[in-house]
Formats: C-alpha cells, structure tokens, sequence
C-alpha cells in the first residue's frame, strides 16, 4: 500500500485490504454528492419538486446496504483478533510504558515473569520496571528497549504502564493498544517479514509524547534465539534487573 | 451598561455570539502556532521565542477546549437560540430570561478562567482536551498539570453548569412559550434540533460535572476514583486506592460524543431551513428530517464507546458500540439525502448565508463519510489517534459546525442590527474559507494514513522521521493560514456592516419562519413553517404570520 508504512504482519494484509475498499467506496460517494452539489448550483433554471421520494428511499437503501456490509467485514476482521486469545505457543513478552520510554521484557527460560513491585521502581539505578529480586521468577527476566521478534511466530503481547495511559502503536504491524496504568491488557499477532518498525506512542502521555518512541526488529527464528541467549547470559553474569541495551 | 446586563433574549443572543468570537478569534490563533511549529519545530517565533514540547501540548489542550465548548455549543445552541428561538415560536421572551442572563454571565467567567491559565508560570495544561488520568489527576505528572489543571476543571465545572441551565431554559421555552397554535408540526427544523441539543445537554453536561468533580477530588481530597493502585509517577508511588483510569474515559465520552450532535444538530436544522428558503421549496419528507434530527440525539447517547475500541474495553463492548455507530449513518444519510433532494431541482438563490449552507453540506458529507470507516473497530486499530482522525472531526464537527454558524451569522444578521452584510465580501469570505479548510483538512487524512499520531509535536522523532509527508504538512500550514487570513474578511464585513451596511427591509429573504414577522402576531398560527411556492423564482410564499385564509 503506498499511503501507509509497509505491513510486516499477517494480519495487516486483510486490514490494509478492507480499508483500501472503504477508502474506494467512500471516495466515490463523496465525489458523486461533490458533483451533485455544483451541478444543482449551475442549474439557474428551477425545475420540478426535488427527487420522487420512491428514489429517495431507494439511495437510502442503498447506503443500509454499505453500511452493513462494511460492518459484517469489519467485525469479522475484529472477532478474528480479538475474540479469540493467542495461539497456546505464542511467545510472550511484555511491554510496559512509562514516561518516555517503551521497555520490553522477555520471561526467561522459566516462562514466567517476575513479580514486581512499584516501590522497587528505579530507573537511575537500573531497575525501570520494580523487578522483584526476592522473586526467584524474576531472575532470568530479560529487559530490553529494543522489542527483538522472530518471523513467523505469533507474539502475545502483555501490555502494562507504570504512570498515565499511553498508547502502543506498531504502524508497520498495523497494531495499536492502550497501555493503562493499573491493567494488564493483551493483543497478539504474528510479524512475518523480517525488518526493522517503529513503535510509537499514541495517546498523549505528556511533555515527552512525540519522542516516545523504539525500534521492533523482526529476525528470523536463529537469529532471534542468539539474541536472547546473549540477553540471558548477561542477565546469569549478574547485570542486575538493568535493561540490557542492544 | 444596561445593554450589557441585559435580560433581553435578542441582546444575550448576539453577546453569546460575541463570546464564541473572541474564543474562535483564540483558538484559530492557537491552531495557527501549531501549526507553524508543526513544519518549522527549531524557529523561534515571535514574541514566543523557541516553543518547548509542552506549549505545543498546551496550545493543543486549549485550542480543543476553547473551540468544543465556547464556539460550537455556545454559538449555535446558546447564541442563536437566545436570538431567534422565541420569535421562532411566536413567544415574547425566553421561559427565564434572568437564567438566560446568568447563563451567559457564567459562560464568560469560564471562558476568563480557562484563558487565565495560559498566565501561570508552570503554564496551561497539556492533557488534551479528554483529559484521560492518571496524567490529568497527578499534578507531577507534568507541566501544567498542577494549577493549569485545576483552572480547566474549574473553568469547564462552571460551563457544565452555565451550559445545563441554558438546556433547562431552552426546553421551557420550547415546551411552555409556544405561541397558540405553533403545534409540533409547524416548528422550524431548528426548534426540533434545539429541543433535541437542550435534552442531550441536560443528560451529558450532568455527567461530565460529575466526572470533573470526582477528578478535582482525587486531585485535592485524597480519593482515587480515576488512580490505580500503585501508579508510579515521576518515581513517586501515587496510586494509593484502586481508581480506573477508564472509569474517567466512559464518564468523558458518554458526554463528549453527544456533545458532537450539540454542535452539529442547530446546524442541520439552520440548513433545512436555508435550503428551503433559498430553493423556494418545501422541505422534502419535514417529519421524516424532524424525526431524523431526534434520532440522531437519541442513538448519540449510545455510541460513545467507539472513541474506546483499543484503550482496553472489552472487545464484545467494541462490537455493540461499533453497531450503534452504523446505527447513526442511516438518519444521518436521511439527512443528506434529504438536503441533496430539496436543492435537486436547482435554481438555487445562491445568497451569502446559502453559499455557507452549502459549504456546511460539503463538508458534513466529506467528514461524514470518514464516519462508518472509523466505526469499524478492526480499521480503528489502526487509525485511532492519527491524524486521519483530526481530518475527520475537523470536517464534520468544526468546518460543517463553523460554516453553519456563518450561515447563520449572514441570515439573521439583519435582525441583529437592522442592517445587511456586505456581499461581495461574504462571497469571498465563502470562496476563500471552503478552498482553504479542504487545502487544510483533506491532506490530513494522508498524514493519518501514513500513521502520523496526534498530538505530536514534530514530525521528527528518535525513530521515525515522517520525513514523507513533510511537503504534506507544509501544505497543511500554508492552507490553515490562508484560513486564518480569509476570517480578516469576515470581521472587517462583520464590524463595517453592523456600522454602515445597506439597511436591512422587512423579510429580507422573504422567509416564512416566525423570527422575521414585522411583529410578534397575535393571531393563531395555522401554517406551517416553509410554505414556499414549490419550484417556483418568484416571490410565492406563505409566511407562518399569515392567516391561512388569505389566498394570494
């Protein structure tokens, strides 16, 4: 699609294709009642009463029918991503927002995270998210800026804030979910061209909304599990909860 | 200063009027700095200097407030109403016209309020105008945020309450002033979009002074309605209740999207009007578009969800509410298709105020047709909160609302003044605006498109530059200009006129509704209120004042 950043996910293709029809659709509706409006504005010379209101009834009609169509399409679309959960082996990771920064955190190899506890939040020191080192689950939590994905895999994204409501937009995943403070919200889907996308913010969040921004990598599957090996590694050698840079 | 503290409905109709100017007089300057900032983020301004990213956040908050509440509910619902409602009806005056007074007198202390915060040190505030918690509730949670927060509480409590008594007054007026024999089906559309706007009003207002309240409490008293536990803002532990952030966004948008057709319904019915007045023809379907007009309001109230289908509802939520919001194109496409009908036929009487009437229907159609795409949640994820969605509400909400509002402007000015505005100047002023707000709007659906979120204060960030849709933006600017520019028209027309116009004749658009009868009649009413010769050029109509005996 040449309006919008390149789709690198399964699903965008259906979305990008319903909103290319809706766009189509919609552009010609406007153009035609554009044209009506300057053709009965040329017409200086008055004739009859307006429309029969048989015809009236039956452009009206004609819209009913639009409109349920691209509802039913829509919904559809919409049960599809959001009715159903993720696949029971999609990769879990989670993202947490907080003034101005996205910070992704992998389970580890015990698939579980870590507790946390807001009182434990320190990003000076190296500990953004509050991980819990009394918690033996968090000790092979990896924290990451950068959100490092495998092609082909579905991801179940496990999304948190720690301050306001911010908004997790990946434009290229055709993905956007708010990150609310106080709930743990989840959205799922499979990237499948490797590249590299940005994420953004898109619910203002503060003086620094428009430079709250990181970077996804989608990587093919090898190069994905090095990734992570590494980031586990360092977090064995004792880089205490930090967030491990890429 | 008798004319100032005015109880009389016409005086407070056109200070109303004048409130809502000095407001879109702000806010369109306010847009204008955005957007100037928006393709040239390093210039210094003048008299500005540099604009840190919290201004830019600030000027968005404000220019939201200023333009939803004090120009789009006050100028058609209070302003034209005050003016031209009673006479509309065959009354004297309004139900409680000291209400009226105070209404208006609270409005202006709100609007006083709001502006004063731009004075303080720590600057206006920066939530939006939503305002979602826990960045509004946390007087850390950035500039702004502590004292400019509260005066914008302050300032949109008082309107609640200014804007409530104003609804209380209107629908007195309509349901105990009417004149002997103005029954349901001889009222002016307009009258049905007010009685409409005053129920909608009563019922969402209420709530959003509540919802302000609670937030003023969990600012100041302790509680933690809108505060989730735990909440860590700027390394303090804030959240010490278990508060909902999205508590506050039903509470807001139960108000704020019935707050849409508060604005946009006196402008539905003002264009029936005109449509018909300028056609000289009746109303194609007049209970159809009443009951449409209604319909609207009533499914308003049900649709508020769909500004919520990715901030954490329930997904099942987001299907009803994407429904309801189908649900509402149909009367809206009623509307159009019966507005589209009437003007048909041509030999149109292309007036000032029917040329804004006009432009009012371009544009509720081009923003109205973004409408059902935004209400497919699945496309949603991936519009919301982009600027595709600015090119949408400023279409249907702001250019239909503010051309409606002209519209208006140039038709009742002669009973305002006694006087006629400028032609000439109001047809440039059309010509130039319609140009300009579509050289605006339309390019913002492409930067929404190519994902550019709202409230960004640069293109340019850490990650992305937008670098593509940079020519776009710039060509956004140079047009918001140029429409900043062509409203010089409209003052200069608006001020000379009300000076030196051409004096206005009786009926000068030879209308039919009661508001331009010679006196308030004491007869019965026994017509109905567009009784115009079908199709016909010349001056064949029936005015509501006229008795239905007298044939011409």
């Amino acid at each position: 699609m040449p309006w919008a950043p390149f789709n690198g996910s399964l699903e965008g293709a259906r979305i990008d294709r319903l909103l290319l029809y809706n766009l189509i659709a919609f552009a010609i509706v406007f153009a035609l009642a554009q044209v009506w409006i300057i053709v009965v504005m040329l017409r200086r010379k008055p004739r009859g009463n307006g429309l029969p209101a048989a015809l009236r009834w039956a452009m009206i009609a004609v819209f009913g029918v639009l409109y349920i169509w691209t509802g039913i399409a829509a919904q559809r679309l919409w049960a599809n991503s959001q009715f159903a959960g993720p696949a029971p082996e999609a990769m879990q990771v989670e993202v947490t927002g907080a003034q101005f920064q996205w910070y992704f955190r992998y389970p580890g190899t015990d698939a579980t995270f870590g507790a946390v506890r807001s009182q434990l939040v320190d990003a000076a020191s190296g500990n953004p998210l509050g991980l819990d080192p009394a918690d033996p689950a968090s000790k092979d939590d990896v924290v990451s800026s950068l959100l490092v994905l495998p092609a082909g895999r579905e991801v179940d994204l496990r999304l948190r804030s720690l301050d306001v409501i911010h908004g997790l937009f990946i434009p290229g995943m055709r993905l956007k979910e708010n990150a609310v403070p106080g709930m743990i919200l989840h959205v799922h889907f499979t990237p499948q061209t490797p590249g590299t996308y940005s994420i953004l913010c898109s619910q203002v969040c503060g003086l620094g909304h428009a430079r709250m921004q990181a970077r996804l990598l989608v990587v093919p599957e090898k190069q994905f599990t090095e990734w992570l090996g590494v980031r586990e590694h360092l977090r064995q050698a004792g880089l205490a909860g930090g967030v491990s840079r890429p | 200063m008798r004319k100032l503290f005015t109880t009389d409905h016409r005086s407070l109709g056109v200070l109303y009027l004048l409130l809502s100017l000095a407001a879109v007089a702000t806010g369109t300057l306010l847009s204008l700095l955005m957007r100037v900032h928006r393709i040239w983020p390093d210039t210094p301004l003048p008299l500005l200097g540099l604009m840190k990213p919290e201004d830019y956040l600030a000027l968005v908050t404000m220019h939201g407030t200023l333009m939803v509440f004090f120009v789009l509910t006050v100028a058609p619902q209070n302003g034209f109403a005050s003016l031209v409602l009673p006479g509309q009806i065959g009354a004297r005056h309004m139900a409680f016209p000291r209400l009226n007074a105070i209404s208006f007198w609270l409005m202006a202390l709100a609007f006083t309020i709001l502006i004063s915060a731009f004075a303080l040190p720590s600057g206006a505030p920066l939530s939006g105008w939503a305002s979602y918690p826990p960045l509004s509730a946390i007087a850390s949670a950035g500039p702004g945020q502590g004292t400019g927060m509260d005066l914008w509480l302050l300032s949109i409590g008082i309107f609640c309450v200014a804007a409530w008594l104003g609804a209380v007054n209107l629908l007195a007026t309509i349901l105990g002033e009417r004149g002997a024999g103005m029954t349901w089906s001889r009222l002016p559309l307009t009258v049905w979009a007010w009685l409409t706007t005053s129920i909608l009003t009563l019922l969402v207002f209420s709530v959003l002074l509540a919802a302000a309240v609670l937030l003023f409490s969990d600012r100041h008293f302790g509680s933690s309605f809108f505060v989730p536990l735990n909440d860590v803002v700027n390394g303090h532990v804030v959240g010490r209740g278990d508060g909902s952030p999205l508590l506050w966004l039903h509470l807001f948008w139960f108000f704020g999207h019935p707050e849409v057709y508060i604005a946009i319904l006196p402008g539905m019915g003002l264009a029936t009007s005109l449509f018909a007045n300028f056609t000289r023809r009746r109303v194609a379907g007049y209970k159809v578009m009443a009951a449409m007009l209604v319909a609207i309001g009533g499914l308003g109230l049900l649709v508020w969800g769909h500004h919520m289908f990715v901030s954490g509802m329930n997904p099942y939520a987001g299907t009803a509410f994407a429904l309801t919001t189908m649900a509402i194109a149909v009367p809206s496409t009623v509307e159009v298709i019966g507005w589209l009908s009437t003007l048909w036929g041509g030999g149109l009487r292309l007036t000032t105020p029917m040329l804004f009437a006009l432009g009012f229907l371009s544009f509720f159609i081009a923003g109205g047709l973004t409408g059902p795409i935004l209400a497919q949640p699945a496309l949603d994820t991936y519009l919301h909160n982009t600027f595709f969605v600015v090119a949408h509400f400023h279409l249907i909400m702001a250019m239909a609302g503010v051309f409606s509002v002209f519209a208006g402007i140039y038709y009742w000015f002669p009973l305002m003044t006694g006087r006629m505005m400028n032609d000439l100047l109001g047809k440039l002023h059309f010509w130039i605006s319609l140009i300009a707000a579509y050289g605006t709007f339309l390019p913002m659906h492409i930067s929404g498109l190519a994902g550019e979120p709202r409230h960004y204060e640069r293109l340019a960030g850490p990650v992305v530059s937008f670098s593509e849709i940079l020519p776009n933006e710039r060509g956004i600017t140079w047009s918001a200009i140029l429409l900043g520019a062509a409203q010089l028209l409209f003052l200069w027309n608006l001020f000379a006129s009300a000076k030196r116009g051409e004096r206005a004749t009786e009926n000068p658009w030879q209308a039919t509704t009661l508001e331009w009868a010679p006196e308030i009649p004491r007869r019965r009413i026994e017509r109905g209120p567009y009784e115009y010769e079908n199709g016909g050029t010349e001056s064949m109509f029936r005015p509501q004042w006229e008795s239905a005996s007298k044939q011409e």
